[in-house]
């Protein structure tokens, strides 16, 4: 399938993940368009994170398979890898690097034309000018968060792959990368797969969501859907009733009638 | 700014060795560590040879056999650690998702790593060349062009070495970045850096000579002592690096696979 041709950012097709006895993602289909913003929700231990893995082609399917712009990621990554990046507070960039150090190190990696007018944009769009040449492990949370966000678009990501985006910040931080979140996606036409705990941050980014558990997708719809269709007031106690298996759609929507 | 994603890509080797330099550059420990552990060592190998010298007044220790043995194992030990030191800078940073998912090749990942451990040994070993010429009067340079064939076979050796041990950090963790630094001394004793193949027991000689340092080690002792240069013993060991070379990549890249099985690459740690 040509990577022009297909609709799709990202297709999965029967993906599976086994580490010896454990069974982290069963078997699960889905298919997110391009230009959409996607969360994908799970309590600990979902899949969560195992999945976003092999869509960035850092972890091997056991079975199935997952492509992003038509390019099997188990196969085929490099055709499309500089055309994704990731942003995960499992991963730091370089501590006794600078801010810019880094980010002409990512740069020059992904193909970067003019890496020094690119590092201007980041700074003026993400507000990195007055840290941009202190080292990267002496920031604060806000700061680094701000930064690793930076590298994560310094390539302008047709796919950008976000795991706890705002995890830790304080509220007008996180508020703040939100926004720019919209702005990018709105800009560039950009498809972003986000993982979080955060339902408010769920329920105002995303157009759509997949609820994991167990390893598979339990529910899998827009935010306003979910909501109505468990009969809840907000998407995080649709979440609680997912994740304690306390009512199912069908019931919630007889309750409601 | 379209980013393009050539097959290979000299630029990226560049970044990944300009973000190695940068690190270095920016952290004077890591500088004066490069310099320090081989000057302890040549100095140690220095007074040793000097007082065997006079002892037993051997022609051999004269030469600068044993000076000459400390520096070139210096260059075999100090290139691997130094391939492997920049890979472990990736795992200790928590910086290796991020070169995985970007268009980095492993080829060109590894061609970094190996530029490093040039840059790395140049960084010691050239000073403390000098001072062996200052306090013993042993000058490794002196030793001419044969040194390039010396330096090349190592450095070989090395990276070898280095993809192996790199690979198996990245499968399992860094429980497994002991390796690193202790899997080279396996090699001690077997290539014979201080005395020669014949001194081994009868059943030992055919392993080292499967080692392509041993045939460095003979090579620079028959030069040192005998004043011959030994181009079949330099072809032997270029001979089993290609075959060591061949075995250190297949490693490398069966381990990133193997690894990508396992779910290592997402969280790099222990």
């Amino acid at each position: 399938m040509d990577a022009a041709t297909t609709a799709n950012a990202i297709e999965a097709e029967g993906l599976a993940k086994r580490y010896r006895e454990a069974v982290a993602v069963d078997g699960i289909s889905f298919a997110i368009a391009r230009g959409t913003i996607t969360g994908l929700l799970g309590g600990n231990g979902a899949g969560k994170t195992t999945t976003i893995g092999m869509i960035i082609g850092l972890v091997a399917p056991s079975a199935g398979r997952v492509r992003v712009f038509g390019a099997d990621m188990a196969r085929e990554p490099y055709r499309v890898l500089g055309r994704i990046n990731f942003e995960s507070p499992y991963v730091d960039l370089p501590h006794r690097l600078t801010v810019r150090q880094n980010l002409t190190v990512f740069g020059l990696l992904y193909g970067v034309a003019d890496t020094a007018a690119r590092i201007a944009e980041l700074s003026a769009d993400l507000d990195l000018a007055e840290f941009l040449d202190r080292q990267a492990g002496k920031l604060s949370a806000g700061q680094k968060t701000r930064v690793a966000l930076a590298k994560a678009l310094v390539n302008e990501p047709d796919l950008l792959v976000l795991d706890e985006p705002t995890a830790s910040l304080d509220p007008d931080t996180a508020d703040w990368i939100r926004g720019h979140l919209e702005r990018y996606r709105a800009a560039r036409n950009a498809t972003i797969l986000l993982a979080s705990h955060n339902m408010f941050e769920v329920e105002r980014l995303c157009d759509r969501v997949i609820m994991m558990k167990r390893g598979k997708i339990v529910d899998d719809d827009a935010p306003e859907h979910l909501i109505a269709r468990y009969g809840r007031k907000n998407l995080e106690e649709v979440f609680l009733d997912v994740a304690r298996g306390r009512r199912q759609p069908a019931l919630a929507a007889e309750a409601t009638r | 700014m379209r980013a393009t994603v050539p097959s290979f890509s000299p630029r990226r080797v560049g970044a990944m060795i300009l973000r190695h330099w940068y690190l270095l550059r920016s952290s004077w420990p890591r500088l004066i560590e490069l310099i320090y552990w081989p000057a302890v060592q040549m100095f140690m190998w220095g007074f040793l040879q000097l007082g065997v010298a006079r002892q037993a007044g051997a022609a051999a220790t004269a030469a600068g056999t044993f000076l000459a043995a400390f520096l070139l194992w210096d260059i075999l030990f100090r290139g691997q650690i130094g391939f492997s030191m920049s890979f472990m800078e990736e795992m200790w940073a928590r910086n290796l998702p991020n070169l995985m998912i970007s268009p980095l090749r492993p080829v060109e990942f590894v061609i970094a790593l190996m530029t490093m451990s040039v840059i790395r040994l140049a960084v010691g070993f050239l000073p403390v060349t000098i001072l062996a010429i200052l306090f013993f009067g042993f000058n490794l340079w002196s030793l001419g062009l044969a040194l390039v064939a010396f330096f090349a076979n190592l450095f070989f050796t090395a990276w070898a070495v280095g993809m192996l041990c790199s690979g198996l950090v990245m499968r399992n963790g860094l429980g497994a970045e002991g390796l690193t630094w202790s899997m080279m001394f396996i090699l001690l004793p077997l290539t014979c850096v201080y005395y020669p193949v014949a001194t081994l027991p009868a059943l030992v000689q055919p392993v080292a000579w499967a080692l392509p340092p041993t045939a460095v080690f003979e090579g620079m002792r028959a030069l040192v002592i005998d004043h011959v240069f030994r181009a079949d013993l330099m072809l032997w060991a270029l001979g089993l690096n290609a075959i060591w070379l061949a075995v250190g990549a297949t490693s490398f890249v069966l381990l990133l696979g193997s690894a990508r099985q396992a779910g290592a690459l997402i969280q790099t740690g222990e």
